[in-house]
């Protein structure tokens, strides 16, 4: 039973992190039909910047929360900095070209940002400060669940609630829901599509950037390649719950981070990824539209 | 006037970069000795490459924009060189003259890299059946690869098989996976077909890193056979030799296959099948058919080429076989032109052999290839020397001869 619990919060935690990042493909493929492959980098920029910003706050002598706190919102502006700029460079000079040229030039900034951060920096892993607080009541659920489980947990929780919130009921998310539903009307009816779009990149990223900073804080140590893996299996997230859907994309993340933890708990911890994998593919095969996609017929 | 307001733009545009660029490209922490080092000379380098390279992007957007009608169907100056017979033929000759003559004149450490742009040349050429004619974007095209090269050295470690008996083999256990790759992702769109082919790739390699038993996991197979000759005992130099011309012949028969296959019925239904599905089912195409084969028949070379490699390298391991060998395949099929076969020969040579003799700039190869897969999408989608299609040539009867 112990051991299922464990195995269970440890799906949530690394499932809740994929959620985030899942969130930032969705929205994109929502909007644009585009698979955003720098979508991982960006999150792995996001938990560069913060490592940087917390270890020069912490030689100044800071520490704690307030730590914490300037080093991700450093990182989520940087990210969402990044975000929009990758767009303006590598998307929207292709909006009118072919599917797969917009999906090539992804691929390209993916590389290009990789070694960008293991030219700029380093190509091996530096440890990550644990920014995570203590306090009396974290310590007093420690034996029920972890600190660091329960902190991700809460503030993907939190983060998602505020977005669902955010695209329901402001005017820009009710803009964002316009545009994916149908580019061409929502621009005669007078949504800036271009913003839409910037802003749909701003807002993801943010969330990778949110996503980047928990998971670095939890593992402990980050590289250049992590926003590889995190971007692949995130991707997975959103297809599993149907590319497009948000709600979609929050389920598919628990439910690929729980399948991969039972699957490595339960059968082989060499085979983390082929899980992750191998769930992908069978999802696209006997439901493409993912769990809680809409089934899209292909119109002339 | 104007000239002003897009250097004013590019001052901008250059400020950004320096404000996002700054905590990647500025400051480096060692979390270990506490110290952190400002790196103010990137900052320079950062805004003033930034402010060229944005003005320059400006001036070509406008020079594109006020040239947007041109004749569609423009044929380049560089097709009409290739085209026209006086300047083909002796380029030809020229090229095979210098193809074997090359291993007499050169060094073993120069063959050997020129056998590895061969093998390149081979990849690319497969994967542009994928990608370039059919239009399936296979970022696991590194899969077939490592299918090739394993079953070399698997099938000859177990069952003493040799290099003639295993290249055959090879392809047919490559194309094999092709088909088996291709099945499930037949009702797959464009982008979905990628990431699918990717997460089979890294399925693979991990398979091949974790089940020791099979493959030897991440050590790998070492003293792999190198190609024999009539049972002659060949000297490492002698056999590099061989490699290359092997190599040249089935680069050769590749290019020749790939050739007729483009026009030929088949060749002909991947490219409707790229250009829209659904007019090419209306029009009668069995779009799994086509599919399938263009998986099998790219990823036969993918096995050929694996076979060799493990051949040329007498050793191979998981780490050969990573997502970036795909996207450098990839890379090479989009430099060079989708669908266009003297362009991915040009860009495979370009990828292999620039790296290697430009030392100094071998740690940016990476990013220097990320830079233009963008650039090349935004600037030039038809890559270095674009495919032409065949096309009918109406020819008016001259009246002054019919009169």
């Amino acid at each position: 039973m112990n051991f299922f619990w464990d195995l269970f919060l440890g799906g949530l935690t690394r499932g809740s992190i994929y959620a985030l990042i899942a969130l930032g493909y969705t929205m994109v493929y929502g909007i644009l039909q585009l698979i955003n492959f720098a979508h991982g980098e960006i999150y792995m920029i996001g938990a560069f910047t913060a490592l940087i910003v917390a270890s020069i706050l912490t030689m100044q002598g800071l520490t704690g929360l307030s730590v914490l706190m300037l080093a991700t919102v450093v990182a989520v502006l940087y990210s969402s900095a990044y975000g929009f700029t990758v767009e303006k460079i590598a998307y929207k000079p292709l909006r009118q070209a072919s599917r797969l040229s917009p999906l090539i030039s992804a691929i390209g900034m993916s590389i290009f940002l990789q070694n960008y951060v293991m030219l700029a920096q380093t190509s091996d892993f530096l440890p990550f400060p644990s920014l995570l607080p203590q306090s009396d009541f974290l310590d007093s659920i420690s034996a029920f669940i972890g600190p660091s489980d329960f902190i991700i947990i809460v503030t993907s929780a939190v983060v998602m609630i505020a977005l669902t919130l955010l695209l329901k009921f402001t005017k820009m998310g009710r803009a964002m829901r316009a545009t994916a539903q149908d580019q061409q009307m929502a621009l005669l009816t007078g949504v800036n599509v271009n913003r839409v779009i910037s802003r749909t990149f701003i807002i993801g990223s943010a969330l990778a950037a949110i996503g980047g900073v928990l998971i670095a804080s939890h593992v402990g140590r980050i590289n250049f390649y992590i926003g590889f893996n995190a971007g692949i299996k995130a991707f997975t997230a959103a297809v599993l719950g149907g590319i497009g859907s948000i709600p979609g994309a929050m389920l598919g993340g628990l439910v690929l981070g729980l399948a991969e933890s039972f699957g490595t708990g339960y059968i082989s911890s060499d085979y983390e990824s082929v899980f992750a994998f191998a769930l992908l593919i069978l999802i696209l095969i006997f439901k493409p539209d993912g769990i809680l996609g809409r089934s899209s017929q292909q119109k002339v | 006037m104007k000239f002003t307001e897009e250097l004013k733009r590019s001052a901008y545009i250059a400020l950004w970069f320096i404000l996002l660029t700054f905590p990647i490209m500025v400051i480096k922490v060692n979390t270990i000795e506490n110290i952190v080092v400002w790196r103010w000379v990137n900052l320079v380098v950062i805004g003033l490459s930034a402010f060229v390279l944005s003005f320059f992007w400006q001036l070509y957007l406008r020079n594109k924009k006020s040239s947007t009608e041109m004749t569609p169907e423009k044929i380049s100056t560089l097709h009409r060189l290739i085209e026209n017979p006086k300047i083909y033929r002796p380029a030809v000759v020229i090229i095979a003259a210098i193809a074997l003559v090359f291993p007499f004149a050169a060094s073993h450490y120069q063959i050997n890299i020129m056998t590895t742009a061969l093998i390149y040349v081979m990849l690319g050429l497969g994967l542009n059946i994928e990608v370039g004619l059919a239009g399936l974007l296979d970022l696991g095209y590194v899969a077939f690869y490592a299918v090739g090269a394993y079953s070399y050295a698997l099938l000859n470690y177990h069952f003493g098989l040799g290099f003639w008996t295993l290249l055959p083999i090879g392809a047919l256990l490559a194309a094999f996976a092709g088909i088996l790759v291709g099945l499930p992702v037949l009702r797959l769109r464009g982008d979905y077909l990628a990431i699918v082919t990717l997460a089979f790739a890294e399925i693979l390699r991990l398979v091949l890193e974790n089940w020791n038993d099979f493959s030897f996991g991440p050590s790998g197979i070492s003293n792999i056979p190198r190609p024999g000759l009539f049972g002659i005992n060949l000297t490492p130099e002698q056999s590099a030799v061989y490699m290359y011309f092997i190599l040249i012949a089935l680069c050769l028969l590749t290019v020749f296959v790939i050739y007729r296959l483009q026009n030929s019925r088949i060749g002909r239904a991947w490219v409707a099948m790229r250009e829209d599905e659904l007019a090419c089912q209306a029009m009668g195409i069995d779009k799994t058919k086509a599919k399938l084969a263009a998986f099998a028949l790219g990823a036969t070379w993918a096995g050929m080429a694996g076979v060799l490699f493990a051949a040329k390298t007498t050793f191979i391991n998981p780490a050969s076989f990573t997502f970036l060998e795909s996207a450098m395949i990839l890379s090479i099929v989009v430099l060079g032109g989708m669908g266009s076969i003297a362009g991915v020969i040009i860009a495979a040579f370009a990828i292999i052999l620039l790296p290697e003799y430009l030392r100094a700039f071998s740690d940016y190869r990476m990013i220097l290839f990320g830079a233009a897969l963008i650039l090349m999408m935004i600037f030039r989608p038809g890559g270095l020397m674009a495919d032409r299609r065949r096309q009918y040539q109406f020819q008016q009867p001259d009246a002054g001869e019919n009169s």
